[in-house]
């Protein structure tokens, strides 16, 4: 199949970068998305040009790497898709395909398509752990918990971390991401103890360093390739005024 | 010479580690802080480090080439991780884990660390609980068990089909709080390209920025690697494709002896290569084996839909040739058998390099809620790749490169010949002899990293207490940035005619075809001249396009295709050297009459560790006698 493609193309995070049109004429629909690019580079390379940069590692949708807007859509058209999972043959031969980085504040680009998301560790930093140390632990089955709440929390701890969710919504909110690290840890009993102030803690890095607020159109969940609900941010939400009247009144 | 001394500790092997632990030099508290360590890898041997020895207090630099240490390839770890914790009351002990792994190892690795590693398999069960990973549950509330390919009990904790993801976020998860309390400082998007060695001791690393392209020194009383394996010099692979085995070649030619490099595990159950442009090859997990039943047709080359093959016309292999253990044989087992069955012209699809894994008494049985439940998102990533809805219709599989056994020689203290040199998690070969058991490299990973090194290295470190911070100005470093420059200058420069990526995919080829799932004394010697030949046209006509001052995924590329080509040759010489055949490694001159391995015990109980030479010199070797005072060595059957 033939394939006509419209690149971000930057030189590094300090340089203006422009769209650059494409051709590459031996495409397949089995091609993975990624495999598609990789065929592009391989031309760029042999004509004497530069390849396009992108994120890739693991090639199967848990690692999080890749991150490509994909005709206007994180991860492109398939639903509940990272990008490397997406295959040629969701697009049609003949139409131009878009691909640009994720574009946020928060998300500087560093060169093509690769974007610095070193803000989500920040985040997690900031409170997205239990404390405990290595050899202290008690037997793990002396902590029952309700399977139906181990799996909601393994629901939400499925996250990769690929920042689809910013990317989509409007205001560049990473509310998403961090309720559903919030939500895994409310929902196990280990994470009780620490609950206020991580959900504090971690909101107040989300703010400060810039991402949006919550105006709940839900393109994050849409947009999510590991499905992750919405009804985290609700939790996170109570979570929170919870932390604060806790917090007002001791 | 160096002799090597695995310096195994006194005593019997149920008290070793205990007597280690309680003897060991300790580092008092405001010593630590004055003590470097450098570990590089995120993965969950080294996040799990990271955090422990952070949490002891040591000033400790992590590096990754990912941009977030959460992205190591330990992510992708499907299936679970093992432990003796007997919750199920079959019958599982220590000693029937670390009796499992020695035979599942086919009796060649070392008593001693295998029996640690099942020893601290129950404290990192508590430790990732404790962490809040989110382990699959009963309905009573207790942690869910299943079993996994070689063992007949179930040991093998999980969290769906993303066990390597929870796992390591978990670790993850203690790693960033390190770094909040000041810590550990982390490197991203740094990859190590040179080890610093300054009077026989490992002191530094070089380290390119991936974003600036700049060199960097670091240096450090003591480094640790926990880099991962090699099992991507396959080109096709389950791994993640940028994972490599550089840094584990920088410390064998600055004098680390490698083990074992030809113990290489090929999975049974991987999505089939599909076509010539593939870049990656998407494993599904062996837990599938639980449920699924392997089979091809009996007739040959029957070309009909699996679904349209009446049962009497099907050949079950796995349970005609091995009734006792089945589906769930060893993966060394199970990829030969299926090699077997596709040589012999009876495999499935298009390539006929497939057989068919079918869920469908499964399903009947326990009704498809169930199954989905297991193995869900594998049965997603099924569908996504090949369009095939497996609920619906049998999988295809076939075997795929996956994991090294072998890697970095390390003694008791995992540590390598080059002293203040660590390596753990899937980067040293300790603990998996010739062959892996399913779910026990995540127990490896998080043992050596959480209970083991922080031990080991504050035994070393209890002894440069008195070694100031280490400065960076100094000769060994400058020398070894120029190596990396000399290297990356040359690779720039080439200016030839053909990718990176085509060589790498040629390389791959000759090593699965030559040095893969059998191997013949005439087909390594082959391939051993094909390796070379292929490398002096990589250094003559390889094109690496841009500049050494930039982000350049090529140059990275470049560097690491460039060590699989020496590692390659590594390879090939050891498997050359084994004539025996024992667990992955089988050598076709060494089978049973019924096609198993053949062991070779009276000349080959032995680990075989090489010594860098100089270039274009052949490495010396030198042996590790393995001693089996536990364990009975008997013919490892699971018929
Ligand atoms: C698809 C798949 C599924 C698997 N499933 C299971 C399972 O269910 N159970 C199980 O027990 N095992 C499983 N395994 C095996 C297991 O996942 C690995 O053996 C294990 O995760 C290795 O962990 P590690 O910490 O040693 O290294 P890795 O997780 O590979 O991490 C390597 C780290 O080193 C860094 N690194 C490497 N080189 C450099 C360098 N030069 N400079 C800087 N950084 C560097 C990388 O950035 C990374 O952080 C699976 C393997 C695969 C491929
Ligand atoms: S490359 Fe890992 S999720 Fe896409």
């Amino acid at each position: 199949m033939n394939i006509k493609l419209k690149v971000w193309r930057q030189k590094s995070a300090k340089e203006k970068g422009k769209f650059v049109k494409y051709t590459l004429e031996n495409a397949s629909p089995e091609m993975s998305f990624l495999e598609m690019l990789d065929a592009l580079n391989t031309k760029l390379i042999l004509q004497g040009d530069d390849p396009v940069a992108f994120e890739h590692d693991c090639r199967e949708g848990i690692c999080g790497c890749c991150s490509l807007y994909i005709n206007g859509r994180p991860h492109g058209p398939g639903e509940k898709t990272t990008t490397c999972e997406l295959h040629m043959r969701s697009f049609k031969e003949g139409k131009t395909i878009v691909i640009e980085p994720w574009r946020s504040r928060g998300f500087p680009v560093l060169k093509d398509l690769i974007v610095d998301r070193h803000a989500f560790d920040k985040i997690l930093i900031a409170g997205g752990f239990i404390s405990n140390e290595a050899g202290t632990a008690q037997d793990a089955n002396s902590i029952l918990i309700r399977k139906d709440k181990a799996d909601e929390a393994f629901d939400s701890a499925v996250c990769i971390g690929c920042a689809a969710c910013v990317a989509a919504c409007k205001n560049a909110s990473a509310m998403l991401f961090v309720s559903a690290k919030v939500s895994q840890f409310a929902l196990l009993q280990q994470g009780k103890v620490e609950a206020k102030q991580r959900v504090q803690a971690m909101v107040r890095k989300m703010d400060e360093l810039g991402f949006g607020n919550c105006t709940n159109t839900y393109a994050c969940e849409a947009e999510c390739p590991k499905g992750i609900s919405v009804t985290n941010i609700a939790r996170m939400n109570r979570e929170f005024f919870g932390a604060r009247i806790g917090t007002q009144k001791s | 010479m160096i002799k090597l001394d695995s310096k195994i500790p006194e005593g019997p092997l149920t008290e070793k580690w205990t007597n280690y632990r309680s003897s060991h030099k300790l580092v008092n508290p405001a010593n630590k802080k004055k003590l470097d360590i450098i570990l590089v890898g995120t993965g969950l041997a080294g996040s799990a480090a990271a955090s422990s020895l952070g949490e002891l207090g040591y000033n400790v630099k992590v590096f990754c080439f990912q941009d977030t240490p959460r992205r190591a390839h330990s992510v992708a770890a499907q299936g679970g991780i093992n432990a003796a914790k007997n919750y199920k009351h079959d019958g599982d002990s220590v000693y029937r884990l670390f009796y499992d792994m020695i035979k599942g190892g086919d009796y060649r690795a070392r008593e001693a660390n295998v029996y640690r590693a099942a020893e601290v398999s129950n404290a990192t069960i508590d430790q990732l609980t404790a962490q809040g990973v989110p382990f699959a549950r009963e309905y009573g509330g207790a942690l869910d068990n299943r079993s996994f390919g070689g063992v007949q009990v179930s040991r093998t904790f999980y969290a769906k089909g993303q066990t390597g993801q929870q796992c390591l976020l978990g670790a993850y998860s203690g790693l960033l709080r390190q770094i909040g309390k000041g810590t550990v400082t982390m490197y991203s998007r740094r990859e190590m390209l040179e080890l610093v060695v300054i009077d026989g001791k490992a002191r530094g690393i070089i380290t390119r920025n991936l974003v600036t392209g700049e060199l960097e020194r670091h240096s450090g009383h003591a480094v640790v690697l926990a880099t991962g394996g090699y099992g991507t010099i396959y080109y096709l692979s389950t791994l993640a494709v940028n994972s490599n085995g550089s840094a584990a070649w920088a410390a064998y030619k600055k004098g680390a002896f490698f083990g074992n490099p030809s113990f290489v595990q090929i999975h049974p159950s991987s999505i089939p290569v599909l076509n010539d442009y593939q870049s990656k090859l998407t494993l599904m997990s062996e837990s599938l084996r639980n449920d699924g039943r392997v089979w091809v047709p009996k007739k040959k080359g029957d070309k009909r839909p699996a679904n349209d093959i009446p049962e009497d016309e099907r050949d079950y292999y796995l349970e005609r040739r091995y009734p006792a253990y089945g589906n769930l044989v060893p993966r060394d087992v199970g990829s030969r058998a299926a090699k077997e069955r596709c040589d012999a012209g009876y495999g499935v699809g298009d390539t006929g390099l497939a057989v068919n894994l079918d869920f469908k008494d499964a399903i009947d049985k326990q009704g498809k809620k169930a199954i989905e439940n297991k193995y869900g998102n594998l049965f997603e990533m099924y569908e996504k790749t090949t369009g095939i809805n497996s609920y619906e219709e049998p999988m295809r599989i076939y075997p795929a490169g996956h994991y090294t056994m072998g890697g970095l020689w390390v003694d008791y203290n995992l540590m390598t010949t080059i002293p203040g040199l660590f390596a753990i998690g899937e980067s040293n070969f300790s603990d998996h002899g010739a062959n892996r058991l399913g779910a026990s490299s995540l127990m490896q990973c998080a043992g050596d990293g959480y209970f083991i090194i922080p031990n080991t290295i504050t035994s070393y470190l209890a002894d440069e207490i008195r070694t100031p911070r280490i400065p960076v100005d100094k000769p060994e470093f400058e020398e070894a940035q120029k190596t990396v420059q000399e290297k990356i200058h040359k690779l720039l420069t080439i200016n030839g005619s053909q990718t990176v990526t085509s060589f790498h995919k040629r390389l791959g080829k000759i090593l699965w075809d030559y040095c893969g799932m059998t191997r013949n004394e005439a087909g390594l010697k082959k391939a051993m001249g094909m390796v070379e030949e292929l490398e002096q046209e990589f250094w003559r006509d390889v094109k690496v396009p841009a500049t050494a001052n930039e982000l350049n995924q090529e140059l990275e590329k470049a560097g690491r295709v460039a060590d699989f080509f020496e590692l390659a040759k590594l390879l090939v010489t050891d498997a050359l050297n084994r004539k025996e055949s024992c667990g992955a490694h089988f050598r076709e001159e060494s089978q049973t009459e019924t096609g198993e391995a053949k062991r070779d015990d009276r000349n080959y109980s032995y680990v075989t560790a090489w010594e860098y030479n100089g270039e274009n010199k052949p490495p010396l070797m030198h042996k590790e006698d393995l001693k089996f005072e536990n364990v009975e060595v008997k013919e490892r059957s699971y018929k």
